[in-house]
């Protein structure tokens, strides 16, 4: 009974956030209801016992993905009303593909549940270990059979980062740093020179 | 009871959800690549009800590495968006025609 309710709830907070993603006016509101969303999706997550996903999700969309949205959004100064041109204009076609897309998807799971279709069975090499947690079973998969995938997976993040990171970076002209390797190849010598002014002349005021 | 179907019809919802929301906002990127975002989860979810489901943990596995995906797409999604706000001092991007494509 629980069960269902909290499916429900999950469920019905996951939609209307989604919806509000994609209408707010304000960007930053989008991106605020974007982690509604995702907090929503890991209680459904939790629901059917995958806690290791779940908390995956908490963690990489909320504390990375979507601060980094927040970030950029901050950050640029944009107007939004301009950017909201045609969105009128977009909404019935936009509304007659969504609703066609989804009949379509429904129709497919009336389909599998009349019985027509044959889906796969599980062969039950990657079931879960008996008496273990979800995340030790995860674990076992993921740097056994999965190993070289796991590794793929760093690799694409590493990618990223460095791709991200060269996309962005820019030397600027027009502010002066500090440069290390210029003050360390400085010797004495040749930082102070020595004279002997005549008396009377050494300091000019 | 709650079954696999209540899943699938949840998670069909988000995807059309999202790709109604790359419809809607055309010009704003940003809003785009969160509805990408949307769509992705979409799939998350279906992958993860699915593997709890079958009792079978490839799902989730799988489930993992399209996160680890979607993490380096926002990023370099967003460093593409900050560079052509640099050079340009706009985001609309239904009038990008530098490329010619």
């Amino acid at each position: 009974m629980i069960h269902t309710i909290a499916f429900y709830l999950f469920a019905a907070i996951l939609i209307a956030s989604a919806v509000l993603v994609i209408m707010s006016r304000n960007p930053v509101h989008s991106v605020l209801w974007l982690i509604l969303a995702f907090f929503n999706a890991a209680g459904l997550m939790v629901l059917v016992g995958a806690e290791f996903i779940a908390m995956l999700l908490v963690i990489v969309y909320v504390g990375a993905v979507a601060v980094l949205f927040l970030f950029v959004v901050m950050m640029l100064d944009i107007d939004f009303a301009e950017l909201r041109g045609g969105f009128m204009k977009n909404f019935p076609l936009g509304i007659a593909l969504a609703v066609a897309l989804l009949a379509e998807l429904v129709l497919g799971l009336g389909a599998y549940r009349a019985g027509k279709l044959e889906l796969g069975q599980a062969d039950g090499t990657a079931a879960t270990l008996a008496g273990r947690s979800n995340i030790e079973s995860i674990g076992g998969l993921l740097y056994g059979e999965y190993l070289f995938l796991f590794e793929a997976a760093g690799l694409v993040l590493l990618v990223a980062m460095i791709g991200a990171i060269v996309l962005t970076h820019r030397q600027r002209t027009d502010t002066r740093g500090q440069n290390i390797s210029k003050q360390i190849a400085r010797r004495p010598e040749e930082a102070t020179i020595n004279v002997k002014p005549e008396i009377g002349k050494g300091v000019q005021l | 009871m709650i079954g696999i179907e209540h899943y699938v019809v949840v998670s069909s919802i988000l995807f059309v959800l999202g790709v109604l929301g790359i419809f809607l906002n055309r010009k704003n990127v940003i809003v785009i690549l969160m509805a990408i975002e949307l769509i992705l989860l979409a799939v998350n979810i279906n992958f993860v009800a699915f593997s709890s489901f079958l009792g079978d943990l490839t799902g989730q596995i799988f489930a993992m590495f399209v996160l680890t995906v979607a993490a380096g797409e926002a990023a370099i999604g967003l460093a593409i968006l900050v560079i052509y706000f640099r050079g340009r001092g706009t985001i609309a991007v239904d009038d990008i025609h530098r490329m010619r494509g």
